[in-house]
């Protein structure tokens, strides 16, 4: 089976890109699920379910979904193999633009959502620099001068990686997709392996349930900004 | 050793300007310019590269990644295309569609016909480069051959720049930053000059002139799509472009075809106007999903063509008095 990890921040696409393109490998008699991982709820699950896409839903509550995929990647990657699938793909939102659910050997794509302005590419952390494959959306809707600028501010962002436009509503573009994705490695176990970059830290106390503020409420792992003055006009 | 990442960092990001901004796109503070990348990475602590979210090794590699990048998109930025040819695939009812067409650059070809017919798709074939793999099994030549795949997947060598109707700004900056911001990204060497060019040349094709100090989301749908056309024929890096319609809001259509086709751009529009439609060399006629006829603009269509842009022209000459406050009461005098 073929493991693919799909991530992107919330609404970009992902969902519609994994449909046009299920649709595709589906023809092609490929048998494709879907595991979704959203923090508190997801209506995914149905729009898979009417095109007769197996799928598996995680809810993470409280912690990051990316968190919560890594936890359940092994036991995701089983329910997979049980359904018979020769592609599963895995589905969850990059919230902080920081959490990667990218694996090593493990064919990674980055959904980004055009309209989320020219400077999102270079905003967005190891989810996009580190993915294999870049999938821009909703090119349709901004014009010519902003789709060549965030291409190239994509190219900038993830060097030499692979890149393209898919339309989640009309499906242009998802066949590249689907012929990048039906060439990744198979991943028959994820025994020993690794994420390709560590997710941040959650261990200050306001991630464990603290909801007071104030310095004596503030334990383990505390950063603290520098709020510079307006320099004195001379 | 490897000569770029242990250059003197002041060396690597003058000769590199992209990796200065990638490594101040990572938060670290400002770097000894003297040391090299790889050694000042070394010394940087183990909790600021996990902010910076890349691995040491990572950074290392995403920088000569970067570099090698820019240098393709520097040779790619001259890649031409001379011809592109559209070979018929089937119709709706799976009919085939016997035609083998070519477009050259500097050719305007249009599409026309009853809403729903199957102009997008054709529009889209072209788009995606389409080799007997979309709907229509239709296949699309580049320079008389099957382009290679990367010419298909890359973006950057994205051969075909759309023109669509429905299409908005999601930047809010001034003309000119906006088609800057375009220039730097197309590394053209006097960025300053092609924008005061393609502000002045979209000046040209609107009535209504804009200053470079407008904000591109103030911009009237004549000054947006007079921007957009001299952006695609002076800026753009894809030598195709397709234009679903360019409405008369305020567009000189004649000159933006002429602007188009002196940039050597192979044009596709799909119209019902007939000062595009007739202006084109030939026009593709589809019906039920399948294109049913090529035509040539004849001899007595251009004549015809004369003539409905001497009426044009008097109707232009009516809205623009309208627009000034005047009164229209004086017979209409139609060209003979
Ligand atoms: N115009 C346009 N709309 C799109 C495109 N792709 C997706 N959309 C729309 O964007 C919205 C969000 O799409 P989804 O596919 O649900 O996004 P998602 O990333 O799966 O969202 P979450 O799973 O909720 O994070 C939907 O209304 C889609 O129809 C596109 O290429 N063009
Ligand atoms: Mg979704
Ligand atoms: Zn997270």
């Amino acid at each position: 089976m073929q493991l693919i990890t799909v991530a992107g921040s919330p609404s970009v696409g992902k969902t519609s890109v994994i449909l046009r393109v299920s649709e595709i490998l589906g023809q092609q008699g490929l048998r494709v699920g879907v595991a979704k991982f959203d923090s508190l709820s997801t209506s995914d699950d149905s729009l898979y379910e009417q095109k007769g896409i197996p799928v598996a839903v995680g809810l993470a509550g409280s912690i990051c979904p990316d968190h919560y995929f890594v936890s359940n990647v092994e036991d995701c990657l089983a329910w997979g193999q049980r359904q018979g699938l020769d592609i599963l793909f895995s589905e969850s939102a990059g919230l902080c633009n920081r959490c990667s659910p990218h694996i090593a050997g493990v064919m990674a794509v980055c959904v980004v959502d055009a309209l989320a302005g020219v400077q999102t590419p270079k905003k967005i952390g190891p989810m996009l620099r580190l993915a294999d494959l870049v999938v821009i959306t909703k090119g349709d809707i901004v014009s010519q001068v902003e789709r060549e600028v965030f291409a190239y501010k994509v190219r900038l962002a993830n060097p030499g990686a692979r890149a393209c436009f898919c339309n989640g509503i009309t499906g242009q573009g998802a066949s590249d997709l689907a012929n990048e994705i039906v060439q990744a490695a198979h991943t028959p176990s994820l025994e020993g392996q690794r994420l390709r970059f560590p997710m941040p830290a959650a261990v200050c106390p306001y991630c464990v349930g603290e909801t007071a503020i104030g310095e004596t409420h503030q334990r383990g792992n505390v950063k603290k900004m520098t709020f510079a003055d307006q320099a004195e006009a001379v | 050793m490897n000569p770029v990442i242990d250059l003197p960092l002041e060396r690597l990001t003058l000769d590199h300007p992209c990796v200065s901004d990638f490594l101040a796109s990572l938060g670290f503070s400002e770097p000894d310019g003297r040391q090299s990348l790889r050694h000042w990475l070394d010394q940087l602590a183990d909790e600021d590269i996990l902010d910076a979210g890349m691995e040491r090794h990572q950074i290392l590699d995403h920088v000569q990644r970067l570099i090698r990048e820019v240098q393709r998109m520097e040779q790619d930025r001259h890649a031409r295309v001379d011809s592109l040819t559209l070979i018929g695939g089937r119709n709706k009812q799976g009919e085939p569609e016997p035609v083998e067409i070519s477009v050259r650059a500097g050719q305007i070809l249009c599409i026309v016909g009853p809403t729903g017919s199957g102009k997008s798709r054709l529009l889209a074939d072209i788009e995606c480069l389409a080799q007997g793999d979309t709907p229509t099994g239709r296949r699309i030549l580049v320079n008389g051959q099957t382009p290679a795949g990367d010419f298909r997947h890359a973006l950057d060598r994205k051969l075909v720049a759309q023109l669509s109707q429905n299409m908005n700004f999601v930047v809010d900056l001034s003309a000119r930053e906006f088609i800057g911001m375009h220039a730097q990204c197309r590394m053209v060497n006097e960025p300053q000059a092609m924008v005061e060019r393609v502000i002045a040349c979209a000046n040209d094709l609107t009535g209504e002139k804009f200053s470079p100090e407008t904000s591109v989301t103030q911009l009237s749908g004549g000054q947006t799509r007079a921007l957009m056309i001299a952006d695609v024929a002076l800026l753009s890096a894809s030598p195709v472009v397709l234009i679903d319609e360019i409405e008369n809001a305020g567009v000189d259509r004649q000159r933006a075809l002429e602007l188009l086709v002196t940039g050597e751009k192979i044009v596709f529009i799909s119209t019902h106007d007939p000062l595009l439609a007739l202006r084109g060399d030939r026009r593709i006629v589809i019906r039920n999903g399948g294109i049913v006829d090529v035509l040539t603009t004849s001899a007595l269509e251009r004549e015809n063509l004369n003539r409905i842009e001497a009426v044009d022209a008097t109707l232009m000459n009516i809205r623009d008095r309208l627009r000034r406050g005047l009164r229209i009461e004086e017979p209409v005098q139609w060209p003979q």
